[in-house]
């Protein structure tokens, strides 16, 4: 009897912290999905504050980001022996306010970012649903030029196309849209293939609708959250790819202010005049982190099971 | 096997193609070459002569055709630039680009399996939460900055080591770290999550039941599984890891191939450019094909799958 109650009683103990164990595991995993919740909306607040100031750049920016004042130029941040108080971040080779071109330079990088990643999230989500409703022919038609373009280094498709067609704003965004709507189509196929096999959407067939109205009707409205989650992500990405091209030159041109081609500038001060090149760098970083963040917690969000 | 070889053989003769279509079409379907070639002013019968010249008043498959069959042999044409052979060019360059990939990939190993291991073992810990949060800035970090930055910190302020060039160990510390940087944080994601799943199979639960060591657990049952989707995804990661190298090359001014293609990109000499993206893309698609297949050779149950 004593063995039997000794043993019974080790048993349970142990299912007991067994069991405790997995209750800690999964409320730790509720904690910390909680806490990226909480960065999320941090981060949200930070990329409005960001967005708010690109937009309402010609009331925020203290000086123009055009003029230049070779007197001062090179002249280092306020808090820096030599600071001079009116000019925030310093200036740059000619003079121009850093302040005032790190505000104007954020617009181009947030409309690069939101168009092309409009141009590549349509074009990626057309073709993924074609292809896994279509399957087939299609299907490998669309995946064959996905596995062509994935293989291909994203920059150096993009250099290629900039070097034939010339720097400029709107070439950017075609070449960075057209760049990158491949990674779109993988996840979205994935899906659609799922959703196809679904009842709701035999029952459309069989009460005859069309292709089309089974694609965009019933299958897209199921997708929305993940077009949505990567579509963010894809921002962050475009940003940086689009100040690497300015930073080579190949983007937007000088002197119109942009966080890449402001980098690119600064980089050959960067013996004396650090902050040049830096403050425009961690405009990007600190941008593209509050993106990333956000669209992590707005996967946790939609979609908690969500694979991405 | 050999049907897994013979599949992964065609889808890699298709994405040569695809790729050797695109390469031609950047030039000649989006681009005009005559346009390039010649200076704004020169008038309209001297944009014809070389129309002809150039063979561009052909169908574009004979072009296509023409361009492939001479690429196949090694033949991308005369640089516009230097009048040397394009593929010779990028050839010498290529080198430097592979040495530097090949010590990024290390520096990236170094960091991501300590730090992915140790975040899988200590699941939604202070440490975990910690390596995921480097994670996420580290893929935010516009790699181009970081090199700049770690040049103004040690080569500008500290003077403890060459700022670009090419030659010494020293050189490569700083690009090295920088392209690592680069694929650090999803290489830790991935081994992460490739550990985690691995954990909670049986196996590892027998393993403990015969009272195996925990390390030794995690070193010879779960670590060498989870290698498997590491070195697919790295593999599959490989033009990434090339296109990270391009960035980098061209911060610490590396004399590889990426450098080469900016230089001939702003000169406008398109064979090189041309000549430049098919190599690497070859590159990128044979480390894949290679990749796949030590992946098919460790993996029994991916050959027989699609």
């Amino acid at each position: 009897m004593k063995s039997v109650d000794a043993s019974g009683a080790v048993a349970l103990k142990g299912m007991d912290t067994q069991d405790g164990a997995r209750r800690l595991t999964a409320r730790r995993a509720s904690l910390s999905r909680l806490w990226r919740l909480k960065w999320g909306l941090t981060a949200a607040a930070v990329l409005l504050l960001i967005v708010a100031s690109a937009v309402l750049a010609p009331w925020l920016a203290p000086y123009n980001p055009l003029t230049v004042d070779i007197q001062h130029r090179l002249g280092p941040p306020a808090w820096m022996e030599g600071g001079a108080p009116k000019h925030l971040l310093g200036t740059d080779q000619v003079g121009r306010d850093l302040l005032s071109r790190m505000i104007y330079g954020g617009r181009v990088s947030l409309a690069v970012g939101v168009a092309a990643v409009l141009i590549s999230a349509s074009i990626g989500v057309l073709t993924g649903l074609g292809a896994g409703y279509f399957g087939a022919r299609t299907d490998w038609i669309i995946m064959t030029l996905v596995n062509v373009m994935l293989t291909f280094p994203f920059v150096l498709l993009a250099l290629a196309v900039i070097a034939v067609l010339g720097p400029s704003l709107v070439n950017m965004i075609i070449v960075l849209g057209i760049a990158d709507w491949p990674l779109y189509v993988r996840v979205i196929r994935a899906e659609t293939l799922s959703i196809r096999e679904r009842d709701f959407v035999v029952a459309g067939r069989a009460l005859g609708m069309s292709h089309l109205r089974i694609i965009f009707r019933q299958i897209f409205p199921n997708l929305v959250s993940v077009i949505v989650v990567i579509a963010t992500l894809q921002v962050a990405r475009v940003i940086i790819l689009e100040s690497f091209l300015s930073f080579l030159g190949l983007g937007v041109q000088p002197p119109t202010p942009a966080w890449g081609n402001m980098l690119g500038e600064g980089r050959v001060y960067m013996l004396n005049s650090w902050w040049i090149a830096a403050f425009p760098g961690l405009a990007i970083f600190v941008t593209t982190l509050a993106i990333n963040l956000m669209g992590n917690a707005l996967r946790d969000w939609l979609d908690p099971h969500m694979k991405l | 096997m050999r049907g897994y070889v013979a599949r992964q053989l065609v889808q890699l003769v298709v994405v040569i193609i695809g790729i050797s279509v695109l390469a031609f079409a950047i030039l000649h379907v989006i681009g005009d070459p005559v346009l390039l070639l010649l200076p704004q002013n020169a008038g309209k019968e001297e944009y014809a002569r070389y129309h002809t010249l150039l063979g561009l008043d052909k169908p574009l498959y004979v072009q296509y055709w023409k361009f492939a069959s001479r690429a196949i042999q090694g033949d991308f044409g005369k640089s516009w630039y230097t009048d040397t052979p394009a593929f010779r060019l990028v050839l010498e360059r290529m080198p430097p680009t592979i040495y530097l990939t090949l010590a990024g990939l290390v520096v990236a190993l170094l960091i991501a399996l300590p730090l992915g291991i140790l975040a899988a073992l200590k699941r939604h810990s202070f440490v975990d939460n910690l390596c995921t949060m480097v994670a996420v800035a580290g893929q935010a970090m516009p790699i181009f900055w970081l090199g700049i930055m770690l040049i103004i910190i040690f080569a500008v302020q500290l003077r403890a080591l060459p700022a670009s060039g090419y030659g010494t160990w020293q050189h490569f510390l700083m690009p090295a770290f920088t392209l690592g940087a680069f694929l650090a944080p999803l290489t830790m994601r991935l081994v992460r999550s490739g550990v985690i799943e691995i954990m909670n199979m049986e196996y590892i639960k027998t393993a403990r039941a015969k009272g195996v060591a925990e390390r030794m657990v995690v070193i010879k049952h779960a670590f060498r599984n989870a290698c498997i989707p590491v070195i697919t995804v790295l593999g599959l990661q490989f033009g990434q890891l090339l296109g990270g190298a391009i960035v980098t090359e061209t911060v610490f001014a590396w004399p590889g191939v990426a450098t080469l293609t900016v230089e001939s990109i702003r000169n406008q000499d398109f064979p090189v450019v041309q000549c430049a993206v098919v190599l690497l893309a070859l590159v990128i698609v044979s480390v894949n094909f290679i990749v796949d297949m030590i992946v098919g050779l460790i993996d029994p149950r991916i050959r027989v799958g699609a």
